[in-house]
Formats: structure tokens, C-alpha cells, sequence
């Protein structure tokens, strides 16, 4: 099954090169370089990863890490950035990021932690599943 | 040139910083983007290995991006070279004009962030005048700060540089929230030492939604 992702970046070039390449490795590629239609997008999908830059127009990155996390607790997201401090890195994974890369990204490596967040995403969406079973065995007395 | 040095100093750090950290963060966007399309590249060299067929348009698209990319990136190194030439000397003839289409470029970042259209008016003339060049710069860039966070639903500020009879000014027009932002304090302390050290002038004119900044042709030594 190939991943579900979603590009977020406010350069259109490097969108449509990265896109092109995640393409060609089978992933299902969604891009925006606009935060609220992010948000929007996320909203309407059920991605298996996000790919997002820290520094974005209208809304800082981090920022949109943290309206994303609220609409989909499960939502696995990997920030992108041209400029990685260790302080930044703390106070994404701190919002819930599931990784941090650094500008120019190594498209193997990036590869694989999408994989790793598909695996994530999946363990976190049955996870809830079987408490949701859970619970309806336990207010329906079976 | 006289002047509160504890200020000034401190100030020229955080601007020489500030501008610093924006410049690498757009060569990396740069490499970035060249980073892809050559991988783009090296995808379809594979795929050729593999015996599939390439569209040369395909490869044509994917250098001429690149060759993008690199007049981008040879545009901002120039404008970083001319900017970390600018404490060479403490006096030196500039072109107003020119100085300020340097600070343009080098805000064009947070401009971008902030959501704000930076429109520079080309001049008629050359705009010479002899001063400081890094605290000119300094000084630019807190006035366009404090201009792009007083343009109001326009978020757009109009700039000018033009001669005038003892020297020359810059404009910031446009501002259509000069008058909300009237409580906070502006001119502070930073932009009242560059303005001292520069013997320059500033005045707001909120009913036009203007800030004006004056130079003399010379400043003194």
C-alpha cells in the first residue's frame, strides 16, 4: 500500500521536485505552500505523514504542528528546515513531532522515516480501535 | 562621528545576526531546491540504465531549474558580500537609493513571512550622500520593521529614496496604522542613537500614513 503524504513548504520549486521524486518511489503526494490550506487538507485527509517546514508564511511552523496535532492526535508529522537549533528540535518533538530533518534532506532518509510513520500512524489507529471495542463491550454489559 | 557606542554596538550585533541567520536561511532553501531537481537527474539516469525511455523535455525542465536556483543564489551572496562590506569603512559616498533597494532585498524574507509587499520607487536621479553605511543600513531596516507591522489591511509599504536641498530622505508611505502604533514608543532608544550618530531625521506624519527619514549629504566624521 503506498503512504499517503502531504508536502508542506512555501517554495513551489523544491515542492514540485520533491513531489516528483516521491512519486516515482510510489507514494501517494499531496503539496501546499499555503498553512491554512494545510490545515484544511489535513483536516479532509487522513494522511500517514506530513512533511513540513518550520519557517511558513501567515503561521509559524511550529504553530501549524500544534493545530495539527489537535485536529488529528494520530498524525504523524516531520518537520523540515533550512535552520535546525537543538532548541527548536526540543520544542517540536515536545508538540508532538515525530522527527526533525534538516534542509538539504536526504531523500532515502526522509523515505524511510515516512515509512516508519506510516507503521506509527498504524499502531496508533488500531490502538484506538480496540479501545473503542473496548469500551462498547464494556457499556453494552457483553 | 559621535555617538552612544553601548547602543550602537549592541545594535549593529542584532542586526548584523538578524541578517545573517535570513542570508544561510535562503542559501539553504536554494540548495535545497538544486538538491532535488540534481536528484531528479540522478532518478533518471536510472531509469535509463534500466532501459526506460527519457523525455529531454523532462530533462531540459530539471536544468533549467536549477540554472534558477543558482542566478537566485548568486543574487543573494552578492547582496551578502555588499552588506558584510558595509563596516569597512566608518565614511564612505553611497547612493541612498541604492542602499536602500540592499535593505529591500535583504528584508524581502521577513516581508514574506509577515505577509507585506515591499514596492520600491525607482528614483529619478542618484541619491548620493556620505555616511555611515552599516548604521544607514541599521536604521533602514528598524524603520521598515516597524513600517511593515503599521500597514494595516494594505499590507504593503511603498518606499523612496530622492535628493532634496540639504541632503536627502527616504519615504515609507502607505502605513495605514501609523496611528494605532502611536502609543508604543518609536523612535526607542536603538533608532534614536543611529539617528544621533548619523545626524539624521525623522518624522511621522500619521494623518498621510508616512514615516520620512532625512540624511545631510554628510554626515560628520
Amino acid at each position: 500500500m503506498s503512504e499517503k503524504v502531504l508536502l508542506v513548504d512555501d517554495e513551489q520549486d523544491f515542492l514540485d521536485a520533491m513531489a516528483t521524486r516521491m512519486k516515482d518511489r510510489g507514494m501517494d503526494v499531496s503539496t501546499t505552500t499555503s498553512a491554512a490550506e494545510a490545515l484544511k487538507k489535513v483536516e479532509e485527509g487522513a494522511y500517514d505523514a506530513v512533511v513540513l517546514d518550520l519557517m511558513m508564511p501567515e503561521m509559524d511552523g511550529l504553530e501549524v504542528l500544534k493545530a495539527m496535532k489537535e485536529k488529528r492526535p494520530e498524525l504523524q508529522i516531520i518537520l523540515l528546515t533550512g535552520y535546525a537549533t537543538v532548541q527548536k528540535g526540543v520544542e517540536a518533538m515536545k508538540f508532538g513531532a515525530m522527527d526533525f530533518i534538516e534542509k538539504p534532506a536526504d531523500l532515502k532518509a526522509l523515505t524511510e522515516k515516512i515509512h516508519q510513520a506510516s507503521s506509527q500512524k498504524m499502531v496508533l489507529v488500531e490502538k484506538k480501535i480496540q479501545e473503542k471495542i473496548k469500551r462498547m463491550i464494556q457499556e453494552k454489559g457483553w | 562621528m559621535s555617538g552612544n557606542w553601548e547602543i550602537l554596538g549592541e545594535t549593529g550585533l542584532r542586526f548584523f545576526g538578524k541578517m545573517s541567520a535570513s542570508i544561510s536561511h535562503e542559501i539553504k532553501n536554494v540548495m535545497a531546491i538544486i538538491n532535488e531537481n540534481a536528484g531528479l537527474l540522478e532518478d533518471f539516469t536510472v531509469m535509463a540504465e534500466k532501459g526506460m525511455p527519457i523525455d529531454p523535455q523532462r530533462l531540459k525542465t530539471r536544468a533549467a531549474m536549477i540554472m534558477k536556483q543558482i542566478r537566485r543564489g548568486d543574487e543573494i551572496i552578492r547582496g551578502m558580500n555588499r552588506f558584510a562590506h558595509s563596516v569597512d569603512e566608518p565614511l564612505q559616498q553611497v547612493d541612498l537609493s541604492d542602499t536602500l533597494s540592499l535593505v529591500v532585498a535583504l528584508s524581502s524574507r521577513f516581508a514574506f513571512m509577515r505577509g507585506v509587499t515591499l514596492e520600491l520607487e525607482p528614483p529619478s536621479t542618484q541619491v548620493p550622500i556620505i555616511t555611515n553605511p552599516f548604521f544607514l543600513q541599521n536604521l533602514i531596516w528598524l524603520c521598515l520593521d516597524f513600517a511593515m507591522g503599521s500597514t494595516g489591511a494594505g499590507k504593503a509599504v511603498v518606499l523612496k529614496a530622492e535628493k532634496t536641498e540639504r541632503g536627502a530622505k527616504i519615504q515609507f508611505s502607505k502605513l495605514q496604522d501609523l496611528g494605532r502604533r502611536e502609543a508604543e514608543s518609536f523612535p526607542g532608544e536603538r533608532e534614536t542613537a543611529l539617528l544621533q550618530a548619523l545626524k539624521a531625521g525623522l518624522v511621522i506624519r500619521k494623518e498621510l500614513g508616512e514615516m520620512h527619514l532625512t540624511f545631510p549629504a554628510q554626515a560628520e566624521r
